[in-house]
């Protein structure tokens, strides 16, 4: 077997807090071999930052290696002084930062950001590294090199700025790459762009990567070995066939089941969720650290912690019972309860919410703009949406950045106006206008946020909140009683034990905070809950259990749902009704299945092919996008799409609006190209990536 | 850039003519009746009439206000009202002069300085270093002005004979005795700047040292002063800018007890005494120079600023 690029043993790293030392990454055993993409994936708290940058002896100031070693090139990094360090890192050890615009510095050129690294380890003049620099960025695909060199950092957009850090990282040839999050930032078609190249590179230039990541999708997609992180210790280790086929440890078995598409369009069944929560650092257990969640734990878990040890193969693994779940005499899994029954609201004809040609504008025009005669610079926000919700409906919209989900649902509630346009609420019609709405209207329209801290008044506790927003709210001027009955009503149906109701946000989990939330607006019983992004500032394990509560609730209450999402996953999961936007349009909308189906819109079809599934054995779609979302300061003419769009079928898609081709069942898609030719040509063909 | 600019400057000039009209409209409410304050109470009826009309001030206030400005604008300020009503022009040039001349001595002692503590403090953040400069320099701007003004006369000026205790102002002095008169009230001005600069360039220093950029620059290998120089400088010293500006209003304005205490002839002493004598010509003069002033350093470090920040630069 070939020596190792890098190689970590009993690597235990440790912060000090409030004057103590606690152990942030423990012993940890991990092998990187040449040309080799390892993944280490955790969620957040579980040290798989801190550990990535620990690889290349990169610490916070109050943090040490307190014990184990790290073998570079035979020596030992973690024991090496800070300048010998200097003549590794971005010589042999780059990075690729999480937030590539934070990562360069503000008032630099990228010229010279990027030359400075080639000047240092490779004695280029100036002149040599701006051209080495220019070459570099050719290799990561960015037109115009020469003119790029000469921008700042906030010049580019963030898929460029990651490809400037990427060409960066490279152009020294290093032999090992420390990739931390690197598409976080990024929208789903940019991040499947970057990916590729990344994979491409890796393998050109012969180097190996840590690529660090919560996110399992890309993990499956890019990586050929993975590690898994909890609570700061390897819980299994294995090459990403194995670990996606058959995971042999209770925590990566409950977080795979808890994506969203794990249950493959299964849209009635729950998702396995992993229930608690991780500890925090200072919680840390000497037994099993995962003992609290798992499904499985017997009581040995509880009184010895398991040795990271061989299992299958050469994988490894933390975990007391890996024999019987190799042999399947148990399955590690939280079995999802059953399915859900609906009840049938859905047979009430009319809509709840109709939306009518919606727009919005942003942008000031000021007195001087005026004096010095310059265009009208307006951002149209989101244009001639028209959209309906049926009873017990979830309608699910999903878009990229500037697409203009989030302004609508801010119309919709009327946290902003909108310029035009009409809606109704049950039949009855509802002003744009926030203050000309009635008591009624705001008690039926609700909305959760997608970051619950912001929206949950700290010095509240949940019972004072609940109880104000159902006293606002409700008809009746309701009795002490009848408040606190309602409250323990909800807190049951969000999952939350009574004993919750004296708590104060700081003393709830992200996902507590969230079903607080979600409490808080199906309180005064409302006909529409619009939420925004629910899921996505919280861990994988955490979504499962909020995306099966929505469902629950609807099925319960019969309530509908706008839910406005990036992430397709959770939007085909929870919706009957998908509508996809691009650059504040509808570029296509219909029932969850017919979005799915061929013909699709060729921006769905980008959209859907750029997902990346968490599982290694299907491939990556093969559609990828040019380019950045245009700026919806400069709207594209005609078709929205026509700048990106691997269907473009001409002059036509530049000038022309598209039309609305619509089906009997309601499905729409606009675009140039007639329904029976788009399905045609989709079937037939993946088009052909431009670059 | 370009709209940058001119935007800047639209709103110095606005802001300027608002001012103006401020200050000419406090000055209107200062109590008493300014003939009778200046030419004594025995003054005859016919006296006063005669005043008011050389002044103008018998003119409706709107258009003494255009007036008065009209005049400020073409160079012709008027005259005082003390005796002999010499011009206001030379006299008030002459301390703006001085005033400039302190404020430019000031701010060279005391921006390199604290530039110099605060970028130390913050590199050895939480050290014993760090703990001393904060511990001087909070102290420092906690002492009153007099304080250290009249201690530094007595050791330097009195004690020692290094420095000038009183300003005598002559035109024919050379650079040294300028020297001679202005170290002392400029050390004690710089006292005041240090104290504030010196935190503000820590702070910012160590906001800067925190971000993700430098890390970047850190793992690029370069060593620790080619990455403090080149990268983070440059980035931190941008707010310190802003606080300059801000002094430089005050030197030339605000620093009436150390000009008192010291006998120096700049415009803050002016203002005062325009201001007990209601000799409101005066007081106008100098209260908009000083406005003018501080709006033109305020753009300056605006533009500057800008300048350094691409972000502002490229908008
Ligand atoms: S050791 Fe026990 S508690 Fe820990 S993961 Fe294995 S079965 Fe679960
Ligand atoms: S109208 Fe043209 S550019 Fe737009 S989606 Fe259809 S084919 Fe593509």
């Amino acid at each position: 077997m070939a020596t190792p690029v890098i190689e970590a043993r009993n690597l235990s790293i440790d912060y000090r807090i409030d004057k103590q030392w606690l152990n942030a990454v423990c012993d940890i055993d991990l092998t990187i071999n040449p040309l080799q993409i390892h993944g280490l994936v955790g969620e957040s708290g579980s040290g798989k930052s801190t550990l990535g940058l620990g690889m290349m002896r990169y610490l916070d100031s109050n943090a040490r290696i307190s014990q184990g070693e790290i073998l570079f090139n035979g020596d030992d990094i973690a024991r090496t002084s800070l300048s010998q360090m200097r003549s590794i890192w971005g010589k042999e050890i780059s990075l690729v930062p999480q937030n590539p615009l934070d990562s360069l510095n503000p008032s630099m050129r990228i010229g010279k950001q990027m030359a400075e690294v080639t000047m240092l380890h490779m004695g280029l003049s100036q002149k040599e590294a701006l051209q080495t620099a220019i070459q570099a960025l050719e290799h990561v695909k960015i037109a115009d090199p020469e003119q790029i060199i000469r921008h700042y950092p906030h010049q580019l957009s963030g898929g460029m700025q990651q490809r400037v850090m990427i060409a960066m990282a490279l152009s020294t040839r290093p032999k090992l790459l420390i990739l931390d999050e690197p598409t976080t930032a990024l929208d789903v078609t940019t991040q499947a762009v970057i990916l590729d190249l990344v994979r491409e590179l890796i393998k050109e230039e012969e180097a190996a990567a840590l690529y660090v990541s919560h996110d399992l999708g890309t993990v499956a997609q890019l990586c050929d070995y993975v590690t898994v992180l909890y609570a700061g210790e390897v819980m299994e280790s294995a090459s990403v066939q194995d670990l996606f086929a058959k995971p042999l440890h209770p925590y990566t078995a409950g977080l795979l089941s808890s994506l969203p598409n794990a249950n493959h369009g299964e849209r009635n069944s729950r998702l396995s969720t992993i229930d608690g929560v991780a500890p925090s650092l200072a919680e840390r257990s000497s037994v099993c650290v995962f003992a609290e969640r798992c499904p499985v734990a017997i009581e040995k878990c509880h009184n010895e912690k398991p040795p990271l040890e061989q299992t299958v193969g050469n994988r490894l693994g933390r975990c007391w019972r890996w024999q019987e779940i190799d042999s399947g005499d148990i399955i590690p899994r939280n079995k999802p309860q059953g399915f859900i029954t609906e009840n049938n609201q859905k047979e009430k004809s009319g809509l709840v919410l109709a939306a009518h040609t919606i727009s919005k504008q942003f942008g000031e025009y000021s007195l001087l703009d005026r004096l010095l005669g310059h265009e009208k610079n307006y951002v149209q926000a989101v244009q001639d949406v028209s959209l309906g919700v049926g009873h017990s409906m979830t309608v699910g919209i999903v878009g990229e950045s500037g697409s203009g989900k989030t302004t609508l649902a801010r119309a919709i509630v009327a946290l902003i106006s909108a310029d035009s346009g009409t809606m109704e609420l049950l039949g009855t019609p509802l002003p744009v206008e926030l203050n000309k709405r009635d008591k009624n209207a705001l008690s039926q329209l609700r909305m959760i946020f997608q970051n619950p801290n912001d929206a949950l008044n700290p010095y509240q506790t949940v019972e004072t909140t609940l109880g104000r927003t159902f006293k606002v709210l409700s008809k009746e001027n309701p009795s002490a009683t009848e408040i606190s009955e309602r409250i323990e009503e909800v807190l049951q149906a969000v999952g939350l034990a009574a004993a919750y109701a004296t708590r104060y946000p700081n003393q709830l989990s992200g996902g507590e905070k969230q079903r607080v939330a979600l409490a808080r607006a199906s309180i005064a019983n409302p006909a529409l809950i619009i939420a925004d992004e629910p899921t996505s500032s919280l861990d994988v394990s955490v979504q499962a259990t909020i995306l099966n509560l929505l469902k629950d609730l609807r099925a319960q209450r019969g309530a509908s749902y706008v839910v406005i999402s990036h992430d397709l996953d959770v939007i085909h999961y929870l919706s009957d009704w998908i509508v996809v936007m691009y650059l504040g349009e509808i570029m296509e909308q219909g029932s969850s299945e017919k979005v799915y189906e061929l013909p699709m819109h060729p921006y769905t079809e980008a959209l859907l092919s750029a997902i990346p599934v968490p599982d290694p054995t299907a491939r990556h779609g093969h559609i990828r996008l040019d380019g950045d979302i245009p700026s919806p300061r400069n709207k594209p003419t005609g078709c929205p799409f026509h700048t990106r769009c691997p269907r473009y079928i001409g002059d036509i898609c530049k000038h022309e609006a598209p039309p609305i081709r619509t089906t009997d069942d309601g499905h729409q898609i606009r675009c140039h190209i007639p329904l029976d030719d788009l399905a045609i040509t989709q079937k037939q063909s993946t088009p052909e990536r431009t670059v | 850039m370009g709209r940058y600019v001119i935007r800047r400057t639209l709103t110095l000039l606005l802001t300027v003519l608002l001012t103006s009209i401020i200050i000419f409209a406090l000055t209107q409410l200062l109590p008493g009746d300014v003939a009778k304050l200046v030419m004594g109470r025995e003054a005859s009826p016919s006296e006063i009439d005669n005043f008011n009309e050389r002044f103008g001030l018998d003119k409706p206030m709107p258009v003494q206000y255009v007036r008065w400005l009209g005049g400020f604008l073409t160079g012709e300020w008027g005259r005082s009202y003390i005796q002999g009503n010499p011009p206001v022009r030379p006299l008030v040039t002459e301390r703006m002069a001085n005033s400039l001349r302190l404020a430019g001595f000031t701010l060279l002692l005391a921006v390199p300085t604290s530039i110099l503590l605060g970028i130390g403090a913050a590199l050895n953040e939480d050290s014993w270093l760090d703990n001393a400069i904060s511990i001087v320099s909070l102290s420092v701007v906690g002492l009153p002005e007099f304080v250290t003004g009249i201690v530094l006369m007595n050791i330097f000026a009195l004690g020692l004979g290094w420095f000038e205790a009183t300003s005598l102002v002559s035109d024919t002095m050379s650079l040294l005795d300028w020297i001679r008169i202005l170290a002392l009230p400029a050390i004690t001005a710089s006292f005041v700047l240090i104290g504030y600069i010196t935190r503000m360039t820590r702070a910012s220093m160590i906001d800067e040292l925190k971000k993700s950029y430098v890390r970047t620059a850190t793992l690029k290998g370069l060593p620790r002063p080619t990455i403090i120089l080149r990268h983070v400088l440059r980035n931190a010293l941008l707010p310190t800018i802003t606080v300059i500006a801000i002094s430089i209003g005050w030197l030339m304005g605000g620093i009436v007890v150390i000009e008192n205490v010291f006998n120096y002839p700049g415009m803050g002493s002016e203002l005062v005494s325009a201001v007990e004598k209601k000799n409101i010509p005066v007081l106008q003069a100098i209260t908009m120079i000083i406005v003018f002033i501080f709006a033109l350093a305020n753009l300056l470090a605006d533009l500057l600023y800008a300048l350094l920040n691409p972000r502002i630069r490229l908008e």
